[in-house]
């Protein structure tokens, strides 16, 4: 067994508890905090494929800028736990049914299909070094430069419409 | 080295616990955190497959969904806010209707 392997296995099993942690926490904040693990184990694992720029947005955006907005609004709402209710009873083993079948029938079909086995190698392009980031850097302002604007364009629509949706609205001010 | 089946197969179980999480938990924020670990599971599938076919593609793309995932969860976060303040409570068995 490899060291590749390894790593990898220990990081899907951190990376599975984690996510299992979030589903059953009974408390928002924990959640929240399995799921900033669960990232950044992912993270990690897009540094074991070669994309070390996209491991380093995942921890900033997604680890850093989403995860502080969610623990900012469950505490803000203090949402940590909000009562339990029975309203659907059959709901609950109806939902774990429906999901062990999503995923046994995904695993079924992936090892089903799975062609010759093809490694994740480390050629010199994929390595984590800065000549990978200037060829993805190429591609992305080069072939991708009108999703990139159209993008910001997005994130600029979104902040306002966040903002018009939260604020408060003075009634001598209209 | 790691077969790429192995990081799809994690992609594959992530994704199933994220639907899980949809399904079972009554906290909006839950649910929303289960969908982002079901977009971070496609995300992980779609650089295997980049790495494999040795194209920068598939990582631009993860890039673009992280962007839009953040728009996402600003709007998304805002709205819950909103209800809350409107209604002082949260939970999704009782927010059966669109007014406000």
């Amino acid at each position: 067994m490899s060291a590749d392997l390894i790593v990898f296995l220990v990081l899907a099993l951190v990376a599975t508890a984690a996510a299992l942690g979030m589903v059953f926490s009974r408390n928002a904040v924990y959640s929240a905090l399995f799921l900033v693990l669960n990232l950044v184990t992912v993270a990690v694992f897009y540094l074991l494929l070669g994309a070390p720029f996209i491991a380093m947005s995942q921890i900033t955006v997604y680890a850093g800028a989403i995860m502080v907005l969610f623990l900012f609004v469950i505490m803000l709402l203090g949402a940590q736990s909000l009562a339990v209710t029975n309203a659907l009873p059959w709901q609950k083993p109806l939902a774990a049914f429906l999901a062990i079948v999503l995923a046994v029938e995904s695993i079924y079909i992936i090892i089903s299909r799975a062609g010759p086995a093809v490694a994740v190698s480390s050629p010199a392009a994929s390595l984590n070094s800065m000549e990978s980031l200037r060829e993805m850097a190429m591609v992305l302002f080069n072939d991708y430069l009108l999703p990139f604007e159209v993008t910001s364009i997005l994130l600029l629509v979104a902040m306002v419409g966040a903002i018009t949706l939260t604020k408060r609205e003075r009634p001598g001010l209209r | 080295m790691v077969p790429v089946d192995y990081y799809i197969l994690l992609s594959a179980v992530l994704f199933s616990i994220g639907a899980f999480g949809v399904l079972i938990r009554r906290n909006p924020l839950i649910i929303f955190m289960s969908i982002e670990l079901m977009l971070n599971a496609a995300n992980l599938a779609f650089v295997a497959f980049a790495s494999v076919n040795k194209s920068f593609s598939g990582q631009i793309f993860v890039f673009f969904v992280i962007a839009v995932a953040a728009a996402e969860v600003a709007v998304g976060l805002a709205l819950i806010v909103e209800i809350f303040k409107s209604r002082r409570n949260i939970n999704i068995d009782e927010l059966n209707s669109l007014k406000g």
